[in-house]
């Protein structure tokens, strides 16, 4: 599995003569990987996030996951040259980092548990798509304001089409934090009794969703498109990124064991 | 055995004045071609005339005096004496003129390699011959092989690829902004040949309404009716802003037309839809600075010359990968060629029948073993007398000079009844 995922990054760089290739082997790459968990889920009797490897090779899974779906139906081809590596680096760290597994806890057990990282997964995975969109929007806006039409201008594909793309990736992404959050929320009660307790990670995620939420509703109002839309995709993800690693690392709170070393 | 000639001249040997002087009309091309089927000494022959060149090809016994006969030919037929144009000539022979006409098709030849015009011409220029029968067996594989080497070039490397026009150039521009034109709308400001081009383009690639706005607005209304839009009064075109995509000015004001405010308090009602200025006048019409604004575009024709010069480039490299698909094609024919000679035909026509008769004899012999060393032997000869009569007379006949203007002809079709090519 890790050696496609190295396989699939060498092949989508050089991917002009080489996507079609990169493209089926990322999707048997993902074939296989979904075989692995299935295969970890059966074992260990519930869906295996006990640590970071784990969380890891999850998120890795869901990214090209929803790259394929992303790619089946906008046919935006080049999004494999940011999807890929992105993939190949997470299974890379995956894979140095312990995988034993923690104790099973009890609490783990729960099909809104299930539900709720699924849907996390998904929507961060959508999110990291669009910021992928956002950065090839912004070097291709450079290129044709420059006018200095180098290496990426026929390459990549049309202002509009990215523009199309990265909001089409914000709004999946969005629905699936959204219930996410729901299926979250539903699972605490169940398990501590209540919605919502002030834990920092559900904090950060709160904010994540508000910043969406504010980049859909400006959107949707005044036209926020193109250039702004971008950085904002691309700020968005580097605050899921703090949400996911800086939260766990830096402050405590119970959705600590996902990241266990 | 018949040989091809090519004499012409182009852009590159002769200046416009004298390729005018030496033009055919598709009228002049069949008298000329008439009168060429009445030369013994030129038995086929397909002339090519456009703008930029004259090509007369020929197939003859007699290269010399062929170009000399098509020389004084064309001195006559243009009343021009011959040292006018000699100098401008060239003359290719054989593998030359192959590679030549090869070059020409693939539009590696043209002022603007790429250029996709010059292949029909050429097709047009062939079927005249065609129809006034002034080409043979050798010239019509010449060119069945010319349109296919040029549909070659074209299809495997990017020598059309790249836009070389001003028009041209900006609608590939609008496509890396748009990805599609479909409901985009353009407003053409001022008037002039290659703005009018590029709303043509335009609209050939599905734009949506076309306004048009003229300082004289009688002008603007001939315009907008021409490309079915609707022309506005020069002061509106600030107000119409908001409701246009593409912008193509080419007027003759001193003053820029669109000035950065004007776009500036429009962004937010467009609601930061792209907008794309195309500026082909000097000076210019459109303040350069809007460039800086988000979601706006302004390219000038200093800009869209920058990209045409990065196409021809490109165009240039391309045509390297051309060269080697016209080379490969070259030997291809020459291998042809070869093959049409009396000598190897009936060298492959003998081994062909051999062939047949050694396989036959053996067969024959494997299911006849009562046969003694001698009714064996007896056998082997009666076949290769028969193979030695059977061909008598067709080899004869190839043989001859007698059938000089259609030796060629029935060497084809002598290969082609045998299946000698494989």
């Amino acid at each position: 599995m890790l050696s496609t995922a190295g396989y699939i990054a060498y092949l989508f760089l050089q991917k002009n003569y080489l996507q079609q290739t990169g493209f089926y082997l990322i999707s048997a790459g993902f074939l296989c990987h979904t075989a692995w968990i299935g295969y970890g889920f059966v074992q260990s009797g519930h869906f295996p996030v006990d640590n970071l490897h784990q969380t890891l090779s999850i998120a890795g899974w869901t990214i090209a996951g929803v790259f394929l779906l992303f790619h089946y139906g906008f046919h935006l081809k080049i999004l494999g040259i940011f999807a890929a590596p992105l993939v190949t680096l997470i299974m890379v760290i995956a894979s140095r980092l312990p995988s034993a597994p923690h104790k099973a806890d009890s609490i783990l057990n729960s099909i809104w548990l299930v539900a709720h990282v699924i849907t996390i997964f998904m929507g961060e995975a959508s999110f990291a798509l669009a910021c992928g969109v956002g950065f090839l929007y912004l070097v291709q806006e450079h290129t044709i304001k420059s006018k200095n039409h180098g290496f990426f201008f026929k390459r990549l594909p049309s202002l509009e089409l990215l523009d199309t793309t990265g909001y089409a990736c914000i709004v999946a992404g969005f629905t699936m934090l959204t219930l996410g959050l729901v299926t979250g929320f539903i699972y605490a009660k169940s398990v501590w009794g209540r919605f919502w307790s002030w834990d920092p990670k559900e904090v950060w995620s709160g904010i994540t969703w508000l910043l969406y939420a504010a980049l859909l509703h400006q959107r949707l109002t005044v036209g926020w498109r193109g250039r702004r839309a971008a950085i904002m995709a691309i700020i968005g993800f580097a605050v899921i990124l703090f949400t996911f690693f800086g939260v766990n690392f830096l402050l405590q709170g119970h959705h600590g064991g996902f990241t266990k070393l | 055995m018949l040989e091809i000639v090519l004499l012409g001249l182009n852009h590159k040997t002769a200046p416009v004045a004298l390729r005018e002087c030496l033009a055919f009309s598709p009228g002049e091309t069949s008298v000329v071609l008439r009168a060429f089927q009445e030369l013994p000494v030129i038995s086929e022959a397909v002339l090519v005339s456009t703008c930029n060149r004259v090509e007369i090809l020929m197939a003859t016994e007699d290269k010399a005096h062929a170009v000399r006969t098509a020389k004084r030919f064309l001195s006559e037929f243009k009343k021009l004496p011959a040292s006018e144009f000699e100098k401008s000539l060239y003359i290719y022979k054989g593998d030359d003129a192959v590679r030549h006409m090869f070059r020409v098709a693939s539009s590696l030849d043209s002022m603007v390699v790429g250029e996709p015009q010059i292949l029909g011409q050429i097709k047009e220029a062939y079927k005249l011959a065609t129809l006034k029968k002034t080409s043979g067996v050798i010239l019509n594989k010449l060119f069945h092989r010319t349109f296919f080497v040029a549909k070659r070039v074209r299809n495997e490397t990017g020598i059309g690829d790249h836009a070389v026009s001003i028009s041209y150039a900006a609608i590939e521009l609008g496509r890396k902004i748009f990805g599609a034109f479909e409901e985009k709308k353009v407003l053409l400001i001022g008037a002039g040949e290659m703005a009018e081009l590029a709303v043509e383009h335009l609209i050939r690639n599905k734009a949506g309404d076309i306004l048009v706005a003229n300082r004289t607005f009688e002008n603007g209304v001939k315009l907008a009716k021409r490309f079915k839009g609707e022309a506005i009064r020069f002061e509106e075109i600030a107000d119409s802003l908001p409701r246009v995509d593409i912008v193509i000015s080419s007027t003759g004001s001193p003053d820029y037309v669109v000035t950065r405010e004007q776009v500036k308090a429009i962004i937010r009602r467009r609601r930061n839809r792209p907008i794309f200025f195309i500026d082909i006048a000097v000076p210019r019409d459109i303040d350069p600075e809007i460039n800086r604004l988000t979601n706006s575009y302004v390219y000038d024709i200093d800009d869209l010359k920058g990209v045409i010069d990065e196409s021809i480039e490109n165009r240039k490299k391309e045509a390297i990968k051309g060269e080697r698909i016209v080379d490969e094609a070259v030997i291809g024919f020459r291998q042809w060629y070869d093959n049409l000679d009396v000598v190897p035909t009936i060298v492959a026509l003998r081994n062909k029948m051999d062939g047949i008769a050694k396989a036959e004899i053996k067969k024959t012999l494997n299911s006849l073993k009562h046969l003694s060393d001698d009714d064996r032997q007896a056998i082997t000869r009666m076949t290769s007398a028969m193979i030695n009569k059977i061909l008598h007379d067709p080899t004869l006949l190839l043989k001859s000079n007698g059938y000089h203007q259609n030796k060629s002809g029935y060497l084809d079709i002598t290969r082609k009844l045998f299946k000698l090519d494989e």
